[in-house]
């Protein structure tokens, strides 16, 4: 344990954490939503978030090639980016209910099957990607040129973080309306809080559920974009952030949006707060750690649990 | 809306051989309040029924009893034939916090000093009460005998090592199992039902079935959830006998019903609940006089009661 | 109504009306007149499925050429194969519902055919002791290839699905970090035979690192799935998988005490017993390796099938069925979860102890997140809570990969192995959740809960707290 490495890079872990939870609020959305309506932890999202990852790489390959962008081709080239790995992950999240959980639910197959399922899925979509898409790590041509914008306490923000911050927070507020506004917002609500009462009502729930996994798909997918970005996209990127966003939206509550949001910003400063203190190579093991403390010590996470009441 | 205006009866509160003591039970969810300051008493032997109409907290009075709710105020103490006393639900106000250092009683909160006692529905199934469920929950991938074997299994010892290596302790466990499941199929009545699977048994069948799996784990005390809703009237007649014959076999009875008739027959004292208080309270000809208990029912069939009877 | 007429009569046939108990509303109609489009859906979803099939088999893409590996197998003659391939399994599927209930009756009626041919004891055994024999006597004609095969890929797994399926198939939990266990067991029985940078008190021979082999798994069962299991069932699938991940991380990282991915410098020390006079000492060879295993199967075998009809197998029966009910008849659910868990993490680490032993090297690399998910498969593949199953579910499955990389029929590459066993998972579940032998009771309680009786698993949120 290095307590100087801890306090001297303070500002750095958070910078560093903040970006990182950003993306883990991405994630854990998904995970939060399918949550919600389902009672089912979605084993597969991981794989929705690899697969924005490669429809970034291959949009952003294409468009920009050799050049070096600049200025606001940067921009739209990260939207761009952004669009696609969004649009992967939501149809990935919508295959994913076709085949691997509606036809469960019509049987009223028990719930470890839809565990098996989802696990079933997430193995066959990781592995596929890396037999067809190279089982190597490639890099995204990068839409900017990253470098320091400015420093909060010494710590530089680059480019990079601030992007992942500015369309984070945007994709989340976007989502928060939607779940708070639309119509879709409150079939999720109905369904969540009472799927059978809700379909008396009128909900039509299969479509409700499917819209529901489109949308974490969207998040989860932007973030596998973002993500790759920096560290490249490889077929197993998913399994441990997803593993670590899980555990945000644990933290959070699980099935509250909110709390998913505070839940993966959380995460992200701590595991890296941890990765100071003890050292990079136990930072999974320091969010690991965080998941079974609050299972521990309060399981409904911090904001509490259940769509419906509290987002 | 004044308690007071009610004095809760003395005959809610009996003396002599207890065999329960429930005092001043509070039950809330969130805001909704279900069980208002409940207190009642059962005398060993005795079928004691508690009756109200829909929603006024029965099941929820029963939740209490066994150990699956955690009622905010109040006591509930079990005496066993052997003299012990356990107190199953004790909340931080009452005195009973000082009086029960045992185990399964009061466990230090890690957190700040004493927390109240909450026995796990399966501590309350070993202390001798057992209890069946207003929907009959069987093992229905389990035959009725299977069924009746889980029950009277709780009340043996065999562990993991003695079942895997078939130790001679098993072996004889296994043949009393058998012998007192078969017992008791018999005293239900379902003695040449015993290979079927409890799912394909009729609706009377699975009542009966539950409180064979109920009596298997040897209670003193058996508490009847609502047997009689749902069953014809022959079935309601059987039932009324095996419930006689369950407490002349020395166990005593705790029995919700929503039916007069059943309850009228059977029970030797009643309590009446309603939006989770007691509002009478005696033998079932006082009870039937009782004016606030007319109201309760008739008032009950006037004008729609207000929220569902809760679940389990 | 005999016991197997009553299961067959609640089957999870695909849309058989309902019968029995079972009230159900009246389907028959809908469908009938829906017949057309569903048949013309379901033709849909075999040519997609074989098409998805075509792709897994299909040729290898790359990042800077994605598409290369779907228009290889697509837009290709084989795609032709597989459309055609997939207009019989519609056919075959679309008669099977035809004629439905006639299939069902006599695919039961042959899955049954042992239990009614061998009604009493002694040729119940006699059978056993003749599969005994088989399986003694097979290995020692097989080739060196295979005897290896035998031990390394399918003995250990054998032992390793058959600890899973205590706790997926008796318990009803989804333990997705078996493999740390494995791990737990191996390392520990590198530390107790004195192979790791890090020595014990005393140095044992791998035999009597057994029990503490066995002790160190149980007791990282308990410990984690004690606070665990007091949870809704899916945690314990979540927390599980992290800790396959952080024992693999962790063995990576304490570089001092396991020698991290490369691992320990010296050998660990064959299998050996010296007991009462008895001294045996394995070696390189497999087929001593291979009775070893066989023995220690046949003796889990016996005390798992007792297990299974104790009051405990009837304690984890009743708590996969109703959790609540089962508290209030007496049954400690903590208890009996927490046990499934750490029998099936001592029988991993026991496994993973023997094997340790016979390879005498363990790395960190070894114990990876999808050699947890691969006994998974073979639980499930061969039927949970079967024991039949496990140990047939594990062979087939073990052997048919390597047997097609004997034969390069299809081209088949381990690297894409996941591939088909994750399509396999969602098969299985959509199309046969009991399995290949599946136990007479878990296909009861698959069948009832599909009709909306009871849960068929652990899954349940415990109690009902206020």
């Amino acid at each position: 344990m290095c307590v100087s490495c801890f306090t001297q890079n303070f500002w750095n872990l958070l910078v560093l954490g903040l970006a990182d939870g950003f993306l883990y609020a991405l994630i854990a959305i998904g995970y939060t939503l399918v949550y919600g309506v389902l009672q089912l932890i979605n084993f597969a999202h991981s794989e929705v978030f690899m697969s924005g990852g490669f429809a970034g790489y291959f949009i952003l390959n294409a468009v920009i090639g050799t050049s070096s962008p600049g200025g606001v081709v940067s921009v739209g080239l990260v939207v761009l980016g952004i669009a696609g790995g969004a649009m992967a992950g939501g149809g990935v999240a919508f295959l994913l209910e076709r085949v691997a959980y509606r036809p469960l639910r019509r049987r009223h197959a028990p719930r470890l099957a839809f565990l098996i399922s989802a696990i079933g899925a997430s193995f066959f979509l990781y592995n596929m990607a890396g037999k067809e898409f190279g089982r190597d790590a490639v890099e995204i041509p990068a839409p900017f040129t990253s470098g320091p914008v400015f420093s909060v306490f010494g710590a530089p923000v680059t480019t990079y973080y601030l992007v992942i911050a500015i369309s984070a927070i945007t994709m989340l507020i976007f989502l928060d309306r939607v779940v708070a506004g639309s119509k879709l917002g409150k079939g999720i609500r109905a369904v969540a809080q009472d799927a059978e009462t809700a379909s008396l009502m009128g909900v039509n729930i299969d479509r409700v559920i499917s819209q529901t996994f489109v949308l974490g798909g969207l998040l989860g997918g932007a973030a596998g974009f973002l993500f790759g970005l920096n560290t490249g996209v490889v077929y197993t990127m998913g399994f441990t952030p997803a593993l670590k966003a899980f555990t945000a939206a644990v933290l959070g509550g699980i099935g509250n949006i909110r709390g998913a949001m505070l839940g993966g910003l959380l995460l992200g400063v701590v595991e890296n707060f941890g990765a100071g203190l003890f050292g990079t190579q136990w930072r999974d093991v320091v969010s690991f750690g965080i998941l079974v403390l609050v299972l521990l010590v309060r399981p409904t996470g911090l904001l509490g649990e259940r769509l419906g009441r509290s987002a | 809306m004044s308690t007071a205006t009610i004095d809760v009866p003395h005959a809610a509160r009996v003396e002599g051989d207890l065999i329960t003591a429930i005092e001043n039970l509070t039950l809330s969810f969130g805001g909704l309040t279900v069980l208002y300051d409940v207190s009642l008493n059962q005398r060993r032997g005795e079928i004691l029924a508690v009756i109200g109409p829909n929603g006024a907290g029965k099941t929820s009075f029963f939740n209490c009893l066994t150990g699956v709710y955690k009622p905010q105020e109040g006591s509930i103490v079990f005496h066993s034939r052997s003299g012990r006393t356990s107190p199953i639900v004790g909340s931080k106000k009452h005195p009973l916090l000082v009086r029960a250092l045992e185990p399964g009683g009061i466990v230090p909160g890690w957190w700040m000093g004493w927390r109240a006692v909450n026995t796990k529905p399966h501590r309350v199934n070993h202390l001798g009460i057992a209890r069946t469920f207003q929907t009959t929950r069987l093992f229905n991938a389990l035959t009725a005998f299977e069924n009746v074997k889980v029950g009277v299994e709780a009340r043996q010892h065999t562990g993991p090592i003695g079942a895997m290596l078939r130790l001679p302790r098993t072996r004889r466990e296994e043949r009393e199992g058998d012998a007192r499941a078969i017992e008791l199929l018999d005293f239900v009545g379902l003695r040449e039902r015993g290979n079927e699977l409890a799912s394909s048994l009729p609706f009377g069948d699975r009542r009966r079935l539950e409180i064979a799996r109920a009596l298997g784990t040897q209670p003193e005390l058996l508490l009847l959830d609502e047997p009689a809703a749902g069953t014809n009237p022959a079935e309601k007649l059987d039932l009324a006998q095996l419930i006689q014959r369950v407490s002349g076999t020395g166990v005593s009875v705790l029995l919700i019903e929503h039916d007069m008739g059943l309850v009228m027959s059977l029970a030797e004292r009643i309590i009446v609940l309603n939006f989770g208080r007691v509002i009478a309270a005696g033998t079932p000809a006082q009870v039937q006089r009782d004016p606030a208990v007319v109201e309760a029912y008739l008032g009950a069939s006037h004008k729609p009661v207000a929220g569902g009877e809760e679940g389990q | 109504m005999t016991l197997s007429g009553a299961a067959a009569s609640t089957l999870p046939g695909a849309q058989a009306p309902p019968q029995g108990p079972v009230t159900g509303q009246p389907r028959l109609s809908w469908l009938r007149r829906l017949m057309g489009s569903e048949d013309a859906r379901r033709l849909l979803s075999c040519v997609l499925g074989l098409l998805v099939l075509a792709v897994m088999t299909g040729p290898e893409g790359s990042a800077s050429a994605p598409l290369s590996g779907f228009t290889g197998s697509l837009f290709h003659l084989r795609a032709l194969v597989f459309i055609g391939l997939g207009f019989v399994l519609w056919a075959v599927i679309t008669l099977r519902r035809r004629f439905g209930e006639r299939a069902r009756q006599a695919s039961d009626w042959v899955s049954s055919a042992p239990r009614r041919l061998v009604t009493n004891r002694q040729a119940r055994y006699g059978i056993y002791l003749a599969l005994l024999a088989f399986a003694v006597v097979y290995p020692m004609v097989l080739s060196q290839f295979w005897q290896n095969v035998l031990v390394d890929q399918i003995g250990i797994y054998v032992l390793l699905a058959l600890g899973l399926n205590v706790v997926v198939g008796y318990a009803g939990l989804l333990d997705l970090g078996y493999i740390a266990f494995y791990a737990l067991g191996a390392y520990s029985a590198a530390y107790w035979t004195g192979a790791l940078a890090v020595h014990p008190p005393i140095t044992l021979n791998p035999f009597w690192a057994i029990p503490l082999a066995i002790l160190a798994a149980m007791l990282a069962g308990v410990v984690l799935g004690a606070p665990t299991l007091r949870l809704r069932g899916d945690y314990l699938a979540i927390v599980t998988l992290g800790f396959g991940e952080i024992i693999q991380i962790v063995a990576t990282n304490l570089q001092g005490v396991t020698g991290g991915a490369s691992g320990p410098a010296s050998v660990i020390p064959h299998f050996s017993v010296h007991v009462l006079g008895v001294h045996y000492r394995w070696g390189l060879a497999d087929l001593p390796y291979y009775y070893l295993l066989l023995g220690f199967v046949v003796i889990v075998l016996v005390v798992f099938h007792s297990l299974e009809n104790s009051r405990v197998g009837r304690a984890w029966t009743a708590i996969r069925e109703d959790e609540i009910a089962a508290e209030s008849a007496g049954i400690n659910v903590l208890k009996y979860k927490v046990l499934a868990f750490s029998i099936g993490a001592s029988t991993s680490g026991f496994a993973g102890m023997l094997w340790a032993s016979q390879v005498g090297y363990i790395d960190s690399t070894l114990f990876t997140v999808q050699l947890s998910i691969l006994v998974l498969v073979l639980v499930i593949f061969g039927g949970m809570g079967s024991l039949p199953g496990a140990v047939v579910g594990a062979a087939v499955l073990q052997w048919f990969p390597w047997f097609l990389r004997v034969h390069p029929l299809f081209g088949f590459q381990q690297q894409d192995l996941f591939i088909y066993l994750g399509a396999l998972l969602i098969v299985m579940m959509i199309f046969r959740p009991e399995g290949l032998l599946p136990s007479r009771r878990r296909k009861r309680e698959i069948g009832l809960a599909e009709h909306g009786i009871g849960t068929a698993d652990a899954m349940s949120e415990p109690g009902g707290e206020p």
